[in-house]
């Protein structure tokens, strides 16, 4: 075959082959991450596609990567996913990049209310700016973190009397994050049935956003805030006031109390290997863990316990977790990813994710008579999503996380500096930021 | 037909590729056949270098729509000021600095050993080498548990010689130990890679220079002083400038092991300067910064080599 046959040859082949690509649009890649519920979403989505006739796809990124992996696909205009599943700190990001579609007009024109979902969510995953009916993702999966602990070893009569003669009152569920710290110390390094416990699991992990959706949990519970409610991004007396500071000491307090020894740089997995090894009698995480806990052989049934975040001086508060669904604007099938969109809203598919192992921001389905007793934990989820509050969710949320991972690191676990001096660092690094960015 | 290999060769070339190629000179025939690869060089190392350069120049974010502005030398002040920088250059410079030194030491000594003979020293070579084989996050990520202070084979160790409790320390927690927790793997990782280029070294002494060594009645001592080493110094060189590069790029292995913690302790400089690019976007800062590093780099390497060249000349 000459030269010129075979580069014709080739030239055919890919023109079919392209032909072939485009016929088969009838198919979506939906991106999240790669845990438990996206496996329930897949098998949810079966339903879509018998009604819709579209193939759907799905490309799950294991969580250490998947804000890299997502971002950078994003970032660089990447055509991979046409639904995403992303965090509710990328919003801004991504609404302001032109990364996602806005979803009002859509909203509007079939009947989706955002008053239909939990109002945090709505905030949390949807909206952008904060605070404004500006739509960019559907509440799809509610998270929020709590606490499991192990009730069958709170409930042994010889440690709840010296529970009890230690620290005068009963052991049990913490009535605020004092008590949450006695408890912690007290089954730190302790004997049961022959193995050494300890107290607690905790978000310590450095590298991507592991501290700081732990450390917030204290923090807003001692009056830290972001910014001066009146006066956006003037920060300086608010992230490192005399409360946050105080806030702070009390998470470092709690890891040199509580925490399991080695835990310097434990997440989400790390968290629930502990717990389910029976390593830890108190374990933070996120919500999304609780069926599995639940049906854990080892620890799961009666043996555990749900509460939410325990309230502090200030207040009662929980780091939001969870993520909203969004039309990727470089999309080639817009009309598929919008009906996937339509359908998911619908209640009875809402009602159906919950049972699958997801956790709907649908009103009716967690206000529905019933979702209570459905589930050991339901209650503590409930209690926690009406307590959540966010982190940064603006553009440049990256360039604020990581300062915040570093400086609160560097005290809690590493023991460098005091808390005011973390603080008043992260101030500096933030305003920095903001002067970057022109918001100051 | 000639029996000649050459003529046998021209007589089985196509005939279109000879006229093809007569008439031009073999300078032109060089350049053509140099030529894609210098097209390919300059499209993927030197283009992106000076694009790199005139980003540094720059407030460019690679995930914003709006268009950069020129800052002149701003980035460079700032990171050049920024304590942060300067800590993750310390981390990085420690990091060099021990792993190369107990790579070199325990990798000579090995090299050492396994050049005598005895039985079994194939085996014993390839179990020696295998860590090496092993992918850096793979490695990271099983020394985390080897490192765990509950069920850690590695804190067990110490406990069992020290007496120790193995969970009263955390190699990757503690501030003292976690500089070297990420020095030990990468040893424990590396040091077969110098053990081979040292053996190599070795090995390519001939035996007749010991011989006459003998018959000068030099003891064992002198003979490795004045002849082992001197001879395996290019080598050894050559090994300590591999492993300094790579090192100075070390990323995926500590990323697994540590996340740069605690603190910031572990971060070395690839870690920052890929937290600025690719999670803070922040595309002139992380070129300014990486510019800065290929010239420490580059600087640092044309006097290594230079010294490496003096010593292959004596």
């Amino acid at each position: 075959m000459k030269a010129s046959q075979f580069l014709m040859a080739t030239a055919l082949t890919a023109v079919v082959g392209l032909g072939a690509s485009s016929a088969s649009a009838a198919s979506m890649t939906l991106c999240w991450a790669a845990w438990d519920p996206a496996n329930a979403l897949v098998e949810l989505s079966k339903d879509f596609e018998a009604q819709s006739g579209i193939d759907m796809e799905f490309e799950f990124v294991p969580w250490p990567n998947f804000a890299d992996r997502m971002l950078n696909e994003l970032n660089s205009g990447g055509t991979l996913c046409d639904l995403l599943i992303g965090d509710s700190q990328w919003i801004g990001g991504a609404a302001e990049n032109g990364n996602y579609v806005k979803l009002n007009d859509f909203f509007e024109q079939e009947g989706i209310s955002m008053d239909d979902f939990i109002p945090a969510t709505v905030t949390g995953y949807a909206e952008w700016p904060k605070g404004t009916p500006n739509y960019w993702a559907l509440p799809a999966y509610a998270d929020v973190v709590g606490w499991t602990y192990r009730r069958d070893w709170f409930e042994r009569p010889e440690l709840q009397a010296e529970f009890k003669e230690t620290h005068g009152y009963d052991l049990g569920v913490p009535d605020n994050l004092e008590q949450l710290k006695d408890i912690a110390a007290f089954f730190q390094g302790r004997e049961i049935d022959g193995k050494t416990v300890y107290g607690a699991a905790l978000y310590t992990e450095r590298g991507s956003e592991g501290i700081t959706m732990g450390v917030t949990n204290a923090l807003y519970n001692y009056g830290f805030e972001y910014q001066n409610p009146d006066k956006p991004y003037d920060i300086e007396g608010f992230v490192n006031s005399a409360n946050a500071v105080a806030g702070l000491e009390f998470y470092k307090a709690l890891y040199d109390a509580g925490a399991a020894p080695g835990s310097s740089n434990w997440y989400m997995s790390e968290n629930i290997d502990a717990y389910k090894s029976g390593q830890v009698a108190l374990q933070m995480n996120f919500a999304f863990i609780w069926p599995g806990v639940n049906a854990d052989p080892n620890v799961g049934g009666d043996k555990t316990g749900y509460f939410a975040n325990p309230p502090g001086p200030a207040g009662q508060f929980a780091q939001l977790g969870g993520q909203g669904i969004s039309v990727v604007a470089n999309t080639d099938n817009m009309e598929g990813a919008l009906a996937y969109i339509k359908w998911f809203a619908q209640a009875d598919v809402q009602a159906q994710w919950t049972t699958m192992g997801g956790a709907s921001a649908m009103r009716s389905v967690v206000e529905a008579p019933g979702f209570v007793d459905e589930q050991p934990y339901n209650q503590a989820f409930l209690n926690s999503m009406a307590i959540v509050k966010d982190f940064w969710a603006e553009p440049a949320y990256a360039s604020l996380l990581l300062p915040m991972q570093s400086r609160v690191h560097s005290y809690v676990i590493a023991g460098q500096g005091t808390a005011q001096e973390a603080l008043d660092g992260l101030v500096a690094d933030w305003l920095e930021v903001f002067e970057d960015e022109g918001l100051r | 037909m000639s029996g000649n290999p050459i003529d046998r060769i021209a007589q089985a070339t196509p005939p279109s590729l000879a006229n093809r190629f007569r008439g031009f000179s073999d300078r032109t025939i060089a350049w053509l056949f140099v030529g894609p690869s210098i097209i390919l060089l300059l499209a993927v190392n030197i283009f992106p270098l000076i694009w790199t350069i005139n980003l540094s120049f720059t407030n460019f974010k690679a995930n914003r729509l709006r268009d950069a502005e020129y800052i002149g030398f701003r980035n460079y002040e700032r990171i050049l000021t920024d304590a942060d920088t300067w800590q993750s250059m310390q981390a990085t410079a420690h990091f060099l600095f021990w792993t190369i030194f107990f790579q070199v030491l325990i990798g000579f000594a090995l090299a050492y050993l396994i050049n005598k003979k005895f039985k079994g020293n194939d085996l014993w070579t390839t179990i020696i080498v295998f860590p090496m084989m092993l992918s850096p996050a793979v490695v990271g990520n099983f020394w985390t548990f080897l490192y765990q202070p509950q069920i850690g084979l590695f804190n067990y160790v110490v406990s069992f010689f020290s007496g120790v409790d193995p969970s009263s320390f955390s190699m990757i927690g503690d501030v003292d130990l976690a500089p070297w927790s990420i020095v030990i793997v990468d040893t424990w990782m590396w040091t077969p890679f110098v053990m081979l280029i040292c053996l190599a070294g070795l090995r390519s002494i001939p035996d007749s220079i010991y011989e006459a060594a003998e018959c000068d009645r030099a003891s064992k001592w002198r003979q490795f002083w004045t002849l082992t080493v001197p001879m395996v110094l290019p080598f050894l060189m050559l090994a300590v400038l591999f492993r300094g590069i790579e090192n100075f790029k070390m990323f995926d292995l500590v990323v697994q092991l540590t996340g740069g913690g605690p603190g910031s302790l572990t971060t070395l400089t690839s870690i920052d300067l890929k937290r600025e690019a690719f999670e803070k976007w922040r595309t002139g800062y992380a070129s300014a910064y990486a510019v800065i590093l290929f010239v420490t780099v580059f600087g640092l390497a044309s006097i290594y080599v230079k010294a490496l060249n003096k010593v292959k000349e004596r």
